[in-house]
């Protein structure tokens, strides 16, 4: 498609609303006692319930409904005391029962909202419901014969489904939106937000309507939505070719498209008219969802502190600034390393620093993330201890922390093995001066002669002839005696 | 006295006095069924192995001088819509055909725990959808009392084999009468439970908010014996309900004066059951019957359910739109019959493999059902049909509740007819679906209700097979056919979870 002129595309306001799925981190499935774990051998990990056997019933899995439940609460939502599954009914071969068990006309959680930043505005995004369902199973297609293999280990798998208003404008507050969930969702510890793998996938509603129009525009739904790339990509496209068509004078369909990601476009997959009928009607076999307030009061209770007001918190708490505070409460596990790190008795901000720059730049390089770290909060702290002591300088503490991070031993070892405990000893610095003073002549005249810059040339030799070691402050005040 | 014309007590009695072994019982039952089931077709498939080997443990354990449990040793059927592993489980169907249970439906993990003997699987209508077992995928059961009559439907292999002393007992399923109308047929007694009461898991659905297990026995006793086994919450279904809470008769055990304690009891009799149309040799030994109760001291009082005329249509919509979502897994990709891999060129894609499996896999009635309940859940015409249904059967529920306010039992006929001919109804789905009439809104309410067996109707039976004409024409009839009793069932309704308070009154019943 031919770029639309970006003066058109000014012209409209898109309005989108996402649905999200998010597969749970129950260790069994909804229904049955099938383990959920991804990456086993095809069809090891089902029952006769999950594979629909005649006869077979489900039964709700109550971590589940507890996981949903403290997601609704997180984002605002009103727990429905009174809720009901339903039966979606289409064949397809990777669905086992002719029917998805999923929630309907009385989802768990509705009338929610959660924030989201863009360009420093603070944003509420309305959250309309978000309901459980069961995932279906793996159609893989491959191979040369002209048929298709289903692998049943994900069917039952729990799914909640986060509708959102329609609230959101911008592919790009789309993304925020969809990284807001991501965060919270991992923070809470129900899905573990891998897109990559598909616990985290996304569906998209978008129209648009000239900028001054208040009814909606015809929309499509965009599937298959699986990175936060994908997501403010399709969008984009999506977005201008709907404005195209409306400013060639055609009139949008609506229908449901999917998004190639290999050649960047949506594609038309079904049109309004080819859309299913699903035929929904309360699930006989599950008696209704009745929760009562003494449990939501205990889930609620149990809610850990969310990175929005953590965030503040470390602002005030620890004086830290907004940029730090934003990035060390992204995930929990972060936050965590560094409250422990403060409350074992480092200073705020060096813990902050060295996880900035060190400790973000080492995990960065191996591509890991602070779970699998196995530095400890309290090696960084007794490194601080060293620093303080004038056992080892700041520059050599960069390298014990590089040696701390990659072999796990702590900075003392390091240091005494590796001999960097800093000379502080007068007569050694002494002698060391000298040497470079006998070396350089040249340069020693040129600093007498009014080239004090040279400061620095003189410091960097002792440095480099006491490998380091030496410390920094009396190297200089020495330094300047002896040469003045 | 035969050996099969013991009753559980008498037969657990004679086991452990050794008077014959578990396997000598088995053995005669198998011999039995082997010679007479040529004429009846009850059974549709055999588990002769499992049989003997369930009876030789039992004989070991009574040999070791163990105590056994009442029911152990005793030999029963299973309708084939339950799932006793290892063993196939057709529904009745060609799309389970070669079906074989890939694990124990809760009832039967019971049963075997219990040490009871499986002798095979009954037959019944396709996926328990009928009134006559004539729509049996493989053949229709024959009625013992008559062979050229029904046995009753669904669970109509269950019935016949109880009345045939095929099995001490059976179990069978009820969606909308599948076991109280072929037990009236069959002259046998059987329980549809409250709805909750028994587990489900096992049983292959066909509407599962009205579906449940029951027992089928000789006697009322022997009722109450498998069902105080086969009831209970069970984990793994979740609509099942405790029901330790049973509510029992005051003073039942202590006092075996009946007429003492009936006479506290009031019994409605509805009188939109009592209509025109219905056959009058029935209507009559019904009354009877609710006369005998009233002069062994019950108060009998006239009662209206006055939206029982709804009952059929009601059943009709809601039972087959559950079963358009609980058949649709039967599509030829797992299990059951397939056209997936025909060799036929007609199968070109996903959706002819549905349909021709489907389509071959299913019987007329199954197919009706299924478009029937499709239809009803239809965009557009859900509110008009489905939920207009739900909010039938509640008005249908209430009904009952209000009535329960002021009697302890409701009375009524199982059946407007007794045992049909073979043939007779299998052309008009309505005429069939109109032997359910007594039998649905027990369903709809989730009711208890026991078919209990009071009486006989005499009919002379033409000789020349005549299409369909109602059976209270034919009393009279032309021919000089030779004169048969067919059984007649009063139905027992209870409230819900008061099973027993049906057990009391069916047992006080003296023919």
């Amino acid at each position: 498609m031919k770029d639309v002129d970006i003066i058109n595309v000014l012209k409209y306001e898109a309005v989108i609303g996402l649905e999200v799925h998010a597969q749970m981190l129950t260790d069994t499935k909804i229904f049955c006692s099938c383990s959920t774990k991804f990456g086993s051998e095809p069809d090891t990990q089902t029952c006769p319930v999950c594979i629909g056997m005649p006869g077979a019933l489900p039964v709700l899995n109550k971590k589940a409904l507890e996981f949903i439940i403290k997601t609704g609460l997180t984002m605002n939502c009103k727990i429905s005391p009174y809720s009901r599954f339903a039966r979606k009914n289409y064949f397809y071969p990777d669905l086992p029962k002719g029917y998805q068990i999923t929630q309907y006309e009385l989802p768990i959680c509705e009338h929610g909202y959660v924030e989201i930043a863009v360009d420093g505005e603070i944003k509420r995004i309305g959250i309309i419901r978000i309901h459980m369902e069961e995932d279906a199973g793996k159609t893989i297609h491959e191979g040369e014969g002209n048929y298709s293999l289903v692998d049943l280990n994900r069917a039952g798998v729990p799914l909640m489904e986060i509708v959102s208003e329609p609230d959101i404008r911008s592919p790009r507050e789309a993304m925020e939106y969809m990284k807001k969930l991501r965060t919270i969702l991992r923070y809470l510890g129900v899905c573990d937000g891998n897109m990559e793998q598909g616990s985290l996938r996304c569906d998209a509603n978008v129209s648009v309507r000239p900028a001054e129009q208040k009814e909606f525009g015809v929309k499509t739904e965009i599937k298959n939505l699986n990175s936060f790339k994908f997501v403010e990509k399709a969008l984009e496209y999506e977005i201008k070719r709907q404005v195209k068509i409306l400013e060639e004078g055609g009139k949008i369909k609506q229908e449901t498209r999917l998004w190639n990601s290999e050649r960047g476009i949506t594609e038309s997959m079904r049109t309004k008219e080819e859309a299913h009928d699903y035929r929904y009607f309360p699930e006989p076999d599950l008696v209704p969802i009745i929760v009562d307030q003494k449990w939501i009061d205990e889930i609620q209770a149990s809610l850990p502190e969310l990175p929005d007001i953590k965030r503040k918190r470390f602002v005030s708490e620890y004086g830290l600034a907004e940029y730090d505070a934003d990035l060390l409460t992204s995930e929990r596990p972060l936050a965590d390393w560094y409250e422990e790190a403060v409350r074992l008795g480092g200073q705020p901000k060096a813990v902050s620093n060295w996880i900035m720059v060190e400790l973000m730049r080492l995990l960065n390089e191996e591509n890991k993330s602070i779970e699998g770290c196995t530095l400890k909060p309290k090696q960084l702290v007794d490194m601080f201890k060293l620093i303080e002591k004038g056992t080892i300088s700041g520059k050599i503490a960069k390298t014990v922390f590089e040696e701390m991070y990659k072999t796990g031993k702590d900075a003392e070892d390091i240091v005494r093995d590796k001999g960097l405990e800093q000379i502080s000893d007068e007569a050694a610095i002494d002698k060391a001066i000298d040497d470079v003073i006998a070396m350089h002549p040249k340069e020693v005249e040129r600093f007498r002669a009014g080239e004090e810059k040279l400061i620095g040339f003189f410091v960097g030799q002792v440095m480099k002839l006491t490998k380091g070691k030496a410390n920094p402050k009396m190297v200089n005040e020495l330094l300047k005696k002896k040469l003045s | 006295m035969e050996l099969t014309e013991l009753t559980i007590t008498q037969t657990h009695e004679g086991l452990i006095k050794k008077e014959f072994s578990a396997l000598e019982l088995c053995q005669t039952y198998l011999a039995r069924i082997k010679k007479e089931d040529k004429k009846i077709s009850a059974f549709l498939t055999l588990c002769e192995d499992l049989a003997i080997s369930q009876a030789k443990e039992i004989d070991e354990m009574i040999s070791t001088g163990r105590e056994i449990p009442i029911l152990a040793g005793i030999p029963s059927a299973i309708k084939d819509n339950i799932l006793v592993e290892g063993m196939k489980c057709t529904a009745g169907s060609k799309i389970l055909e070669n079906y074989f249970a890939p694990y124990d439906a809760t009832v039967v993990k019971k049963l075997k725990s219990q040490g009871v003997v499986i002798l095979g699987k009954t037959n019944l209508d396709e996926f328990a959808m009928g009134s006559s077992t004539e729509n049996s995928a493989f053949f229709p059961t024959k009625n013992p009392c008559d062979l050229k009559r029904v046995a009753g439907g669904t669970s109509g292999g269950s019935a016949a084999a109880v009345s045939a002393n095929f099995c001490l007992f059976a179990l069978g399923s009820d969606t909308g009468g599948s076991i109280r109308q072929p037990a009236s047929f069959c002259g046998v007694i059987g329980l549809k439970p409250t709805y909750g009461a028994v587990s489900r898991y096992g049983l292959i659905a066909f509407a599962s908010s009205l579906d449940q297990i029951g027992s089928m026995t000789k006697t009322v006793e022997d009722c109450e014996i498998v069902f105080d086994l086969i009831s209970g919450k069970d984990e793994f279904d979740s609509t099942s309900v405790n029901s330790n809470s049973k509510p029992q008769i005051p003073n039942s055990k202590q006092t075996p004066n009946s007429k003492f304690q009936i006479s506290n009891l009031r019994i409605g009799v509805p009188k939109e059951y009592f209509v025109k149309g219905m056959d009058e040799e029935v209507e009559k030994v019904i009354k009877g019957a609710i006369k005998k109760y009233e002069e062994m001291g019950a108060k009998i009082e006239e009662i209206s359910l006055p939206h029982t005329e709804y009952a059929l249509p009601c059943y009709y919509i809601i039972a087959s739109s559950e079963a358009s979502a609980n058949l649709a897994r039967y599509d030829g990709i797992k299990y059951g019959l397939s056209k997936v891999k025909s060799q036929k060129s007609k199968v070109k894609s996903l959706m002819d493999a549905y349909l021709y499996s489907r389509g071959e896999g299913f019987g007329p009635e199954v197919r009706r059902r299924i478009m029937l309940g499709t239809y009803a859940l239809s965009s557009g015409y859900y509110e008009a049909y489905y939920l207009r249904a739900q909010k039938v059967r509640t008005l249908i529920r209430e009904d009952f509740n209000k009535a329960f306010k002021k009697v302890d039992a409701i009375f009524t006929p199982v059946s407007p007819s007794p045992a049909f001919k073979i043939g007779e109804k299998i052309d008009d789905p309505l005429k069939m679906y109109l032997s359910d009439i007594f039998t649905v809104s027990v369903n709809l309410a989730g009711l208890p209700a026991l078919s209990l067996p009071c009486g006989f109707v005499s009919i002379v039976n033409s000789q020349k097979h005549a299409p369909y004409r109602p059976p209270f024409l034919e009393k009279g009839g032309a021919g000089a056919g030779p004169k048969v009793n067919l059984p007649v069932g009063l139905q027992i309704i209870g409230k819900p979870f008061e099973e027993n308070k049906i057990f009391e009154l069916a047992k006080i019943w003296k023919h």
